[in-house]
């Protein structure tokens, strides 16, 4: 036997190549994914307030006050917290804002770093050092029962469709910020954002939009979001720029292809 | 005789009796008609016209074209009680109370974008093969025409609904009618009848929309075929085709069948697209109120160029003697586009002045044989592509994480950098092109087969390419630079000394090119190699 | 040199390359039931169209792969539709490739110059004909059917006098005065300086007078923003700061470029965003335009509180809102 009998057949494969490739990138992007993988936090047992108070300044010191001080004045990089009230903190530590994975212009939204007992430690903690507006349960939300769909509408496409687009799905601000696509977001995170005013988002007063007002505005963009698509596929829901690529890579390229086949001769 | 044959005859008998036209469509139904897929890209925007009258007819009967005020009725849950004018509740009624209107609707919207992208493409394709030259530049000029109808048929047509983002588009509009020196005002307040948006401009639109342009796209589209058929068309240059005849498929039954099954297939693919993709879903937009605003405000993509001129243009206005001038506006909006498309509808004739040919031409020239025309059909597609990409900058920001206002830089640098560097880029490459064909032509097909000679060296073996493609690739005119004499006879100097020696250059730059390979250096080449 | 160079020659049209269905049957069968198959295809388009249109309810939702809960019926009659036209042409055009003549034709092209005794017999009708009419020796004539006809095409252009009013002073005016209260949009609810916190915005309207009604007319001149800092953060001149309240400043919310809508704050930044044109404004020095291409600032409207501590305007706008025009004095 020679030793290149041991070769096996399938190394000179035609399928060789390809299948090697795509091995070695799932193999690679699993390994990273695992490596890169946030330990999971761990869980709390609830707790009286004072004690919540207590984790919650300890968990803020940890993983906050290098940024927005030990006493939650803020600095150079980061704004106070004083006064930003509970549901600020739920907000942004709730959608993973907070903390802020890069130094770029706009926190992200990304997997939150605390589970929800340790969210609503940090709240009590910060809201226990100045007042501000108390987190919103979720539950009392009840929008579907107190909000009007085309109130709610009208009033979105006022006070918020120029940031965040006629269909909420996001828009641009300056110098590369953002206001992010309000759909799939929880309602009590809509509800917090609005009068929080998170970044750059302003500030919407229960005076200026009453809060059976901001329920009505939920109620309308659960329903945009669920509305079934009655014309087919939606192109993003962005407006013409995406209708106009798609007008000429699918409709003009298929045309032009066929018309490629209909010039040729037939065999 | 059968009795099909008895009744055919019978009509023939009767419509030549009155009308003679047995010859004229004896003579037209053998018409020669040249087969190429690049010469669809007309029948796609012909075609999409059909369509536009067909599915806008259809709308016709449903949509209300008026500006009073409706509370909205209809079945649509998230608008009802809304205000809103009756142009826009009445294109709500056509969305969801009638069958099949949304799908008019939408099948209407995508043969416009559809009839405006072949069009471009067609006007790219004439362009670059030098269609227009002698005897076609009065269809060229009519095609300019047909483009810069288009685009006002386009933005009339979506704003007719009075939606958020269409009654946007019109308040731009009114902002340069206002900009206007000296008469802006009035003319602003004369076309809305009043201060904006007022009540009659979405009913005077309609006008325009539904019968005028219409009427004028159907005159010039009649004489642009008309003129195609009675000049026949180009053909590209080829074994067998000359500047004295045509080379194809006679109308009956060939051409018939296939230009007419492509009209079936443009209907298809059109409404697929209306079918399964959602296009100006105007029910999430909302009613037109000038205190609203979306992010993300465009127009639709035939006038993204224009859009993006506006948005990269710098702050300037004169104020002066108690008047305003916004060249902010007026430059990017009325003066740019205008030299823009005045040059474009002069380009036939500027070009025959360089290069001083008043030939006829039927034979159409490959892009790579007229590098400066070329060069410059690159130049202008790189400023429109510029402008077009600015035109959508805050969705490019949005979607691929970048800055407004680094995008808005890099469009406003590079509107006057990238195109003459496309010119410069692409002129090189069709002059390596020509070379590559000369080249091909000399020494023939590279095989890849290694073949080693007595003496030990190897050399590859070349196939001569076959009498067809010498042909195809020799047959082109080669422009000559025209010579400018500066003196007559008598020493005299001539007049108009600058312009003529400008033309000079001119034409020396567009006449530069790589010859032809010919048959006596391919000769003396063959039998150097043996 | 070049006159002695032979160029190639044209070797005429390529030898014509026979289609299989040309001469073998059983492929000119298979080709015909191709074309049959195509057409019976859109035949079953137009029916699934027109039976959607008829028997498929309204409100069926089906659910499409990628595509997502769709409207049968419009889905039905579309791609009904597209089926009908697609494959009738589909039909068409492979019936002309596979079966019908093939063989290319050549045609002559004719000069399309007239022949020249054409062009002189024109000339002379022309001249004779033509000149019958007189028109270059009758000058009197041609004087009076030249002023005819300039004539004539003005009345129309004359007529269109009443397509609308002149502007007048409407593009310098709005309904803001002295004393408007500031109320919310929607909902026309007075406001207290107490209503909003440092750092929120309103939409905000003039309110209206008892038996007045708002037109868009109104609100595209009208609409102004309304935004609370801290007094701190303002960079204004006296004048200018008097026109704020306590931090709440006020500025037309009709774009000074082309009239959009100018509602986007950005709280941190302090700057105002225009989505059309993406001019950008610096609140704290008075809507000062800090990039794009508006040349002017934002109107400022000068507020204060009326006796019951409701925001109200001091002053109408002291300049014309909106996109600049050749009467707007903005020096």
């Amino acid at each position: 036997m020679t030793p290149f009998s041991r070769v096996s057949k399938y190394r000179r494969h035609k399928f060789a190549g390809p299948v090697l490739v795509v091995a070695a990138l799932l193999t690679i992007g699993s390994a990273f994914s695992i490596a890169s993988a946030l330990p999971s936090a761990t869980k709390m047992t609830s707790a009286a307030t004072t004690t919540q108070i207590a984790e919650g300044k300890k968990i803020f010191a940890a993983g906050c006050s290098s940024c927005h001080g030990l006493n939650l004045e803020g600095g150079s990089i980061a704004p106070s917290l004083i006064g930003v009230g509970a549901a600020a903190v739920d907000f942004q530590v709730g959608t993973g804002r907070m903390p802020m994975a890069d130094m770029s212009q706009q926190a992200q939204r990304k997997r939150p770093v605390y589970n929800a007992e340790q969210t609503a430690a940090l709240a009590a903690y910060v809201a226990s050092l100045a007042p501000g507006p108390s987190a919103v349960d979720g539950a009392s939300l009840n929008y579907e029962r107190d909000g009007n769909t085309a109130q709610g509408g009208e009033l979105f496409r006022t006070n918020c469709a120029m940031c965040h687009n006629f269909a909420a799905q996001g828009g641009a601000l300056s110098q590369g910020k953002y206001a992010p696509t309000l759909m799939g977001v929880e309602p009590k995170y809509i509800y917090e954002a609005m009068i929080t005013g998170p970044q750059s988002m302003p500030k919407f007063s229960d005076k200026t939009i009453t809060p059976a007002e901001k329920l009505s505005i939920i109620k309308w963009i659960k329903a945009a979001q669920t509305e079934p698509a009655i014309g087919g596929a939606t192109t993003g829901r962005v407006g013409p720029v995406t209708e106009g690529l798609l007008a000429w890579l699918l409709g003009l390229g298929s045309l032009i292809g066929i018309a490629v086949w209909l010039a040729t001769k037939a065999r | 005789m059968s009795q099909k044959e008895r009744i055919i005859g019978g009509v023939a008998n009767y419509v030549d009796e009155r009308t003679g036209a047995a010859k004229w469509l004896n003579k037209n139904l053998k018409k020669v008609f040249p087969d190429h897929w690049s010469f669809m890209l007309g029948e796609v925007a012909l075609y999409s016209f059909v369509i536009l009258l067909l599915t806008g007819t259809f709308l016709t009967f449903w949509f209300d074209p008026s500006q009073r005020d409706v509370i909205y009725n209809g079945s649509y849950q998230p608008l009802q009680n809304v205000q809103m004018s009756a142009a826009y509740a009445s294109t709500l009624h056509i969305s969801f109370d009638v069958r099949g209107g949304l799908l008019m609707r939408q099948i209407h919207h995508w043969a416009a974008l559809l009839f405006m992208a072949s069009i471009i493409a067609h006007l790219l394709r004439v362009f670059f093969t030098g269609a227009f030259r002698k005897p076609r530049e009065a269809n060229w000029l009519i095609g300019v025409g047909l483009v810069t109808l288009g685009i006002v048929e386009g933005f009339l047509g979506y704003s007719l609904p009075d939606d958020l983002l269409s009654g946007t588009g019109i308040r731009i509009a009114e902002a340069i009618l206002q900009a206007i020196p000296v008469v802006g005002s009035y003319i602003a307040f004369f076309a809305f009848g009043g201060a904006f948006p007022g009540h009659v401009f979405i009913p005077r639109i309609y006008t325009v929309h539904v019968l005028l342009l219409p009427g004028a796209f159907l005159a010039l589209i009649t004489i642009h075929l008309m003129l195609v058929w009675y000049q026949k068309h180009t053909q590209y240059p080829g074994p067998g085709r000359t500047e004295k005849n045509v080379v194809g498929y006679p109308l009956m039954p060939v051409y018939m069948a296939k230009a007419g099954g492509f009209f079936g297939i443009v209907f298809g693919v059109t409404a697929f697209l209306g079918a399964v993709a959602s296009i100006n879903p105007i029910w999430l937009y909302g009613p037109y109120t000038p205190g609203q605003i979306s992010a993300g405000s465009q127009p639709d993509f035939y006038m993204g160029w224009l859009d993006g001129l506006v948005r990269m243009s710098p702050p300037l206005e004169t104020h002066a003697f108690g008047h305003t001038i916004s060249w902010n506006i007026l430059i990017p909006g009325l003066i740019v586009p205008g030299i823009l498309f005045t040059g474009m509808a002069l380009y036939p004739f500027i070009e025959s002045y360089i290069s001083g040919d008043k030939r006829e031409h039927h034979l159409l020239d490959r892009p790579r044989n007229v590098p400066n025309r070329t060069a410059l059909g690159a130049m202008s597609l790189t400023f429109m592509m510029v402008t077009l990409i600015n035109g959508g900058n805050d969705l490019i920001a949005t979607h691929f994480h970048m800055s407004i206002n680094q995008i808005m830089w890099m469009s406003r640098i590079g509107v006057f950098v990238l195109p003459p560097l496309a010119f410069v880029i692409t002129k090189r490459i069709c002059l390596s092109l020509q070379r590559a064909d000369r080249d091909l032509v000399l020494h023939g097909r590279e095989t890849g087969r290694l073949v080693m000679l007595p003496h030990g060296e190897f050399v590859e073996v070349h196939e001569p390419i076959s009498p067809e493609k010498a042909w195809t690739l020799t047959s082109h005119i080669q422009p000559q630079a025209l010579t400018n004499v500066t003196e007559d006879a008598n020493g005299v100097a001539k007049p108009k000394a600058i312009r003529n020696k400008l033309r000079a250059r001119m034409s020396a730059a567009n006449a530069e090119q790589a010859p032809a390979a010919t048959l006596t250096e391919a000769k003396e080449l063959e039998s150097g190699h043996h | 040199m070049s006159n002695n160079l032979e160029k190639f020659s044209d070797p005429g049209l390529p030898e014509h390359i026979h289609r299989k269905a040309d001469s073998d049957a059983r492929a000119e069968k298979k080709a015909e039931r191709q074309v049959a198959i195509l057409f019976l295809l859109s035949a079953a388009g137009t029916i699934l169209a027109i039976g959607s249109y008829i028997f498929m309810p309204q409100d069926v939702v089906i659910f499409i792969p990628i595509m997502g809960n769709q409207n049968a019926a419009q889905l039905g009659l579309g791609i009904g539709i597209a089926m009908a036209t697609f494959f009738l042409g589909m039909g068409a055009v492979h019936w002309a490739k596979t079966l019908m003549p093939d063989s290319e034709v050549t045609a002559e092209r004719h000069t399309l110059r007239s022949e020249e005794v054409d062009r002189e017999d024109f000339v002379a009708t022309v001249k004779e004909q033509g000149g019958a009419a007189g028109l270059g020796r009758r000058t009197l004539i041609k004087r009076s059917l030249g002023l005819a006809g300039g004539l004539a095409a003005l009345t129309p252009l004359v007529m269109l006098r009443d397509l609308g009013p002149q502007p007048k002073k409407q593009l310098n005016t709005t309904s803001w005065e002295k004393g408007t209260r500031l109320v919310t949009d929607p909902g026309d609810r007075p406001i207290k300086p107490s209503d909003l916190e440092v750092g929120a915005v309103a939409q905000v309207l003039p309110a209206l007078k008892t038996g007045e009604e708002r037109t868009l007319e109104n609100i595209g001149k009208d609409a102004v923003l309304l935004i609370r800092l801290n007094p701190v953060d303002f960079n204004l001149d006296s004048q200018r700061l008097s026109w704020t309240h306590d931090g709440i400043i006020a500025f037309s919310k009709i774009c000074s470029h082309m009239g959009c809508a100018v509602a986007l704050y950005e709280q941190q930044t302090k700057h105002l965003l225009c989505p059309c044109h993406q001019s950008t404004f610096d609140v704290t020095r008075a809507a000062k335009v800090i990039f794009g291409p508006s040349a002017r600032p934002l109107p400022q409207l000068a507020i204060t509180v009326d006796s019951e501590g409701y925001l109200i305007a001091q002053q109408p706008f002291t300049e014309p809102i909106g996109p600049s025009f050749w009467e707007r004095n903005s020096a």
